[in-house]
């Protein structure tokens, strides 16, 4: 995905978030520790830009919850940061790959330690398939197959200074 | 994103070096784990790398905010079970162990010398030979000698945490100290911190320094003569091949706290005082004390640490200790944070059998 897919792709998204929330009003936006929350902040900028609505962003980090800890344990948690209150409210999680869907479960877990939300949605960039667990996404970027070996590497300005997409091949030719 | 491997390290709000694509060979390379690989035990600070120590502080940050919720609970450490063995008398670092542990879902058993076989006159190394074949995943030791935790780390496959041996480390605490010192005045490198006291039998003098020289902070101590270390003279810089080289040491009080953006004061350890290296209390609080005149030579807003209990008014007067510098009470906090980093590291993991 070049630079202007990834940007149509989340224009897309956020008009379907409001369109399938009723106006989206009360929405937390709760994006996965580290992409997810700059996908989520750029969906809430669209959506103030679509709607004038500002929507609340959060920030997730499922480390302590994965079901895998002693590959999590490996790296730092990171804080995470709700608005005040998900209690009664719809929650987006957001994040950048949807692969195995493990992570997305561990994210749910962590999201009931802070409350109930009415109903908790998933928009993700790109789902790469292989799901190991019954989790399917709410809103996609972009169905991009794959095989197990390779590798999905999503690009984002804010933290890798351009947007894109790129498939990694297990001997790593990259293609587009 | 699915994949853990595939995770920049980067935080969220402050962005770092761009990761750059594997050129060939494995898939599964990734960002660089916190801890380097074998590393099963925290029993000193010097042989960790800057990067180890950031990686911790920076996943303490994590844990803080995990602190700061309803509900304080994590599922991360479910099934492993923790050890704090103490042959030495603590409430803050034992209990701050336990709650560290308990917020992460570990099971905890506290025990302590005057309830155990250690009573009975148990060897340490049959104790926790015990302790090992009850299968536990992680001991937290305090004990009054120097190296103690380094025999136990060699003969069990349980995680080693050092939680104080003897004068020689306490590598806990300075990651707490560190932690506070980054959450309050941003990086620790280049800035300027002063330890004020009984230098010889501080534990935590001697692991901060090992912890702050690496992370590329200015160290000055001072103390009474008395209570210096071999190799520390007032006045100088510690000399090369000193394990605490480049330190410097001050000739006073005011010299140390001169210019500085954070004062340790140390705790007068009076049951470490056992042959008149100080001619009195009221003498020490005058000459070493940190006090509101003390401080006011250090920078202005510089931090007032200290690692507890404290003698106040002997090394640290009450209005300083419990004025607006100081972050005593919030290191106590932030050494629940600390510790959950710590414990979550090392715990996690798998072991692979065989002694240390």
């Amino acid at each position: 995905m070049s630079s202007d897919d990834v940007r149509r792709a989340l224009a897309r998204i956020a008009h379907e978030v409001l369109e399938r929330n009723d106006g989206a009003r009360d929405i937390v936006l709760a994006g996965i520790q580290t992409r997810g929350v700059h996908l989520a902040r750029r969906l809430a900028a669209n959506i103030e830009r679509f709607e004038g609505l500002r929507l609340e962003v959060g920030a997730l980090d499922p480390r302590l919850y994965r079901d895998d800890p002693e590959a999590a344990a490996l790296h730092p948690v990171k804080p995470t940061e709700l608005p005040a209150s998900i209690e009664g409210r719809p929650v987006v999680l957001v994040d950048d790959v949807l692969y195995t869907g493990r992570t997305i479960r561990a994210a749910m877990e962590a999201l009931l330690d802070f409350g109930r939300a009415s109903r908790i949605q998933l928009a993700v960039l790109v789902d790469r398939g292989h799901r190991e667990l019954p989790i399917r996404p709410d809103y996609v970027g972009k169905n991009i197959p794959t095989a197990r070996g390779e590798r999905v590497r999503v690009r984002l300005a804010e933290v890798d200074g351009e947007d894109a997409v790129v498939l990694l091949k297990p001997e790593s030719q990259e293609a587009r | 994103m699915d994949d853990l491997r595939m995770e920049s390290r980067s935080a969220g709000l402050q962005p770092s070096p761009v990761q750059t694509a594997p050129s060939g060979q494995s898939v599964e390379a990734g960002p660089t784990p916190i801890l380097r690989s074998g590393r099963r035990d925290l029993l000193d600070l010097d042989d960790f790398s800057p990067e180890e120590i950031t990686g911790l502080l920076d996943s303490a940050e994590g844990m803080s905010e995990v602190l700061s919720r309803d509900v304080r609970k994590t599922p991360a450490l479910r099934g492993k079970t923790i050890i704090t063995l103490f042959y030495e008398a603590s409430t803050r670092t034992r209990v701050s162990f336990e709650q560290a542990g308990k917020i992460l879902s570990a099971d905890v058993i506290n025990v302590t010398t005057e309830a155990s076989s250690v009573k009975k006159g148990e060897s340490l190394l049959n104790t926790v030979l015990t302790l090992q074949a009850m299968q536990v995943d992680a001991i937290v030791m305090r004990h009054p000698h120097s190296g103690a935790p380094y025999l136990v780390a060699h003969h069990v496959d349980a995680a080693v945490i050092n939680a104080g041996d003897g004068t020689h480390a306490h590598p806990t605490q300075a990651l707490l100290d560190m932690f506070t010192i980054r959450r309050h005045i941003g990086a620790i490198a280049g800035k300027r911190v002063a330890i004020v006291g009984d230098i010889l039998h501080s534990r935590v003098a001697r692991s901060n320094m090992h912890g702050l020289s690496k992370m590329g902070a200015q160290i000055v101590v001072c103390g009474p003569p008395t209570l210096l270390p071999m190799g520390f003279e007032p006045g100088r810089i510690v000399p090369e091949g000193h394990p605490f080289e480049g330190v410097n040491v001050a000739a006073s009080a005011d010299e140390a706290c001169e210019g500085a953006d954070v004062v340790m004061a140390l705790r007068i350890q009076k049951e470490r005082q056992d042959s008149g290296r100080l001619p009195s209390m009221r003498e020490y609080s005058t000459v070493w004390g940190i006090n509101s005149k003390r401080l006011a030579l250090a920078k202005p807003g510089a931090l007032l640490m200290h690692p507890g209990p404290m003698n106040e008014g002997v090394e640290i007067s009450s209005d300083v200790a419990h004025g607006v510098q100081s972050v005593i009470r919030e290191q106590v906090q932030n050494g629940v944070a600390m510790r959950m980093a710590v414990l979550y590291a090392l715990c996690a993991v798998k072991r692979e059998g065989g002694g240390g």
